[in-house]
């Protein structure tokens, strides 16, 4: 058979590579600046510099830009090697390429400007989750296309997690983005509470799973055997593996929810898939470092080696972690604190971070066609990032261990021994080393960046390179007179997995609004939908991201019901688009604000948002004080009373156009209140409408215990 | 908790899926050598460094 001559396109590699470094930088400088800012609360300048708006800029910048660019990176250079082709379209790559960064430019933009839906790991509003979906159609586009006109039959175990990445990403945004829009802006997920909740963690886990993980471990099965120029381990191992984890990973979800209003055999449900997942994950941890059985002492000597070693290492202590913190026991002490943190640094900046770092240090000089510039800044990089992980991982265990333990403690009196501020101001020091760490670990980048820097400018791109390869026998000849679509009918795996993303959003768009608003009836009667004030409040809650720091969740524990009150029900939270409970409590939780020994006067509220360590002395949250100067924006009430009425709360025909009198009213009520209290502020600011909302939550249940009595 | 159904739904469809590819696998005979391929992805035929630029190779995929 007649070789084919071809060749590889290096060019969007190259810029993958560039743009991973550029965000990995921006991404983990923003991580050690809100750091910094949990030690230093004046480091919150303006309002879009504030922690709350922040985090999410931090957490999806390390996510989807570094980590979204290095699977992109790796992807495109080890797909055309294994398929032994070029990538399916040089233009559908330039629009992958282009497409994704400015998706990354708009949540840089829209973040600190306080456009989130809130949803973690999902913040970017309606239009931008618009675009999401049609890049990643672009990208699984070029990928199958490149897949199917491949000149080797067998598809290396990498492709397959590829593949399952590219399935299993679309279906999950596509059900956790289901939102209404309400202005260009600002949308409300369809889902309301514990059903949002549901879904979001749902997500979240899997987002875990099939962005940070499955994408790397495909990655980590082409590049670490090439860096070895060893074949891995066990192929067969490889594959037994591939297929477990994907089966297993879907269900493990509901162990974000553990001891929430989530019925309990869900919980149970994932806590068992969660325990199971060690098997598969392990697996692939072992595959990869037995890989090197043998050449260990290559190890020494081979810098690239050296982080693909700390990266498989990392991966095989969070997936311990993972299922070991998915035991309700343990789960009920990690929870809410940093352990989770910490647990979660380990993945991301020991597995993810060390492979990026070992793949890019192997990748740029073969595509520049030279050498490393220094490996001893290499060396330099490894070690600290190292430590960097070490001084960052367990300053954030210990943080966790004893937080969590001063808020169970109790007196011998039977009382809570230590109030929530103390756990606060306490976990300072720690919070101090955490920084140290990631310092340590954006020097090591840095470093990184120069040596890269050095290596580009001695070499020079081979943006095409030439390759060989015969190509794959057809399997089917084309009869006379066939109709088009003979084509996707001979495609049966593609024909399916495209039909099965068509068929979910189709399904989902007719389904989940009728389904989901109707199962919404309230079952505790005396929990009313909020007050056109207190929505709005509720919005500048979302806006300026107060659960990054606030849970609106009570266990049942007596350690959290002393604290906090009433532990929270499912229907509680039924006209809560979307859902509040956090999953931090780096500030107390906030699900009984508004009630029993929790309630403070509106002139507290008032005072503290100002300038919240003049209230409580030590206090780390930000001040808020462009409360009491902006303007509430009105404008958007009747827009809003009329979706939240399509979602399925009950406010009453016509009540979008009292809606801004009722507004109104409350808010001279409570500017009112405030100048009883001598402060005065006209009804008119931001502030009113956010006290407001936090003076209300919580109270519904404790009017009906009241009626009880 | 009907988000519940819809969820374990969707993840029965998507699981489904995997399972499908997986018995595609399996009868395309994917796995009927496990050995070899993890040998010949490490192989790269090296072809002498050449310069060909973009749109060379726009001409010759046309």
């Amino acid at each position: 058979m007649q070789v084919e001559k071809f060749y590889y396109d290096n060019k969007t590699v190259k810029n993958f590579a560039y743009a991973t470094i550029l965000w990995g930088v921006v991404g983990m400088l923003a991580g050690l600046w809100v750091s910094l800012q949990l030690i230093f609360p004046s480091l919150n300048i303006t309002q879009y510099g504030s922690f709350g708006r922040l985090r999410p800029l931090h957490t999806n910048a390390v996510i989807f830009a570094f980590v979204g660019n290095g699977i992109f990176m790796g992807v495109y250079y080890s797909l055309q090697r294994l398929c032994k082709a070029r990538m399916f379209s040089d233009k559908l790559s330039a629009i992958h390429f282009w497409g994704w960064q400015l998706i990354i430019v708009a949540a840089a933009i829209t973040l600190p400007m306080g456009i989130t839906t809130s949803k973690e790991y999902a913040e970017l509003e309606w239009p931008i989750d618009i675009a999401i979906t049609v890049m990643w159609v672009v990208f699984g586009w070029n990928m199958f296309g490149t897949i199917l006109k491949r000149r080797e039959k067998h598809l290396y175990v990498a492709i397959w997690f590829y593949i399952a990445t590219f399935v299993t990403v679309a279906v999950l945004h596509i059900v956790n983005s289901f939102e209404l829009p309400v202005t260009l802006f600002k949308s409300y997920s369809w889902y309301a509470g514990v059903q949002d909740a549901l879904v979001q963690w749902w997500y979240g886990h899997n987002a875990v799973a099939f962005f940070l993980t499955t994408p790397y471990l495909g990655l980590m099965y082409y590049f670490m055997p090439k860096a070895a120029n060893r074949p891995v381990y066990s192929y067969k191992l490889s594959i037994i593996h591939f297929w477990a984890l994907i089966f297993l990973y879907i269900w493990a979800g509901p162990h974000h929810l553990l001891y929430t209003a989530l019925p309990n055999w869900a919980q149970s449900l994932g806590v068992v898939f969660s325990v199971m997942l060690i098997f598969p994950s392990w697996g692939g941890m072992i595959n990869g470092l037995l890989t090197l059985r043998g050449a260990w002492d290559r190890v020494r000597d081979d810098v690239i080696l050296k982080f693909m070693v700390v990266a498989v290492t990392a991966y095989g202590m969070a997936t311990f972690e993972g299922p070991m913190l998915s035991l309700k026991s343990v789960n009920a002490v990690a929870h809410f604190t940093d352990w989770i943190i910490a647990h979660v640094h380990v993945g991301a900046l020991g597995w993810n971070g060390m492979l990026t770092f070992g793949i890019l240090y192997w990748l740029i000089p073969r595509i520049f066609n030279t050498n490393l510039y220094s490996k001893k800044l290499a060396n330099n990089h490894f070690w600290l990032g190292t430590l960097g992980i070490i001084f960052y991982a367990v300053p954030m265990y210990w943080a966790g261990f004893t937080q969590s333990s001063m808020w169970k403690q109790f007196t011998e009196a039977g009382q809570l021994k230590y109030a929530f501020l103390e756990t606060v101001t306490y976990m300072k020091p720690f919070y101090a080393m955490r920084s140290l760490g990631g310092t340590l670990y954006l020097v090591g980048v840095l470093f990184m960046v120069y040596n890269i820097y050095k290596t580009v400018r001695a070499g020079k791109l081979v943006a095409n390179e030439a390759a060989e390869a015969a190509p794959l026998q057809k399997e089917y000849v084309k009869h006379a007179g066939e109709h088009w679509h003979r084509v996707i009918e001979r495609r049966p795996v593609q024909l399916m997995i495209f039909s099965l993303i068509v068929i979910l959003i189709g399904g989902a768009i007719e389904m989940i609004p009728t389904f989901l608003i109707k199962s919404n009836i309230p079952t505790i009667s005396s929990v009313k939908p909020y007050t056109p004030l207190e929505l709005q409040g509720r919005d500048i809650y979302v806006r300026e991201g107060c659960y990054t720091c606030h849970s609106q969740m009570v266990r049942p524990f007596r350690s959290e019901t002393e604290r906090y009150g009433e532990y929270s029900k499912a229907g509680e939270f039924v006209y809560d688009h979307p859902f509040q409970w956090g999953s931090k409590r780096t500030g107390p939780d906030l699900a009984r604000e508004g009630t029993g020994n929790l309630k403070k006067s509106d002139g507290w509220h008032f005072r503290h948002l100002r300038e919240p360590s003049s209230m409580s002395e030590g206090s780390i949250m930000p001040a808020y004080s462009f409360m009491l100067e902006q303007n509430l924006d009105t404008s958007t009430t009747v827009a809003k009373i009329n979706a939240m009425r399509t979602l399925g709360v009950p406010y009453e025909k016509g009540y979008e156009n009292i809606a801004n009198r009722e507004l109104m009213t409350q808010a001279k009520e409570i500017s009112m209140l405030l100048n009883n209290d001598s402060i005065r502020i006209s009804p008119n600011k931001e502030v009113i409408a956010l006290i407001s909302y936090l003076q209300r939550l919580g109270t519904d249940i404790s009017k009906n215990a009241n009626a009880q009595k | 908790m009907s988000a519940l159904f819809i969820l374990i739904g969707v993840s029965i469809v998507v699981a489904g899926s995997f399972l499908a590819a997986f018995l595609w696998s399996v009868k395309n005979g994917q796995y009927d050598d496990d050995y070899t391929p993890s040998v010949r992805m490490l192989f790269e035929d090296k072809i002498p460094a050449e310069t060909i630029t973009t749109t060379e190779i726009k001409i010759q995929n046309k």
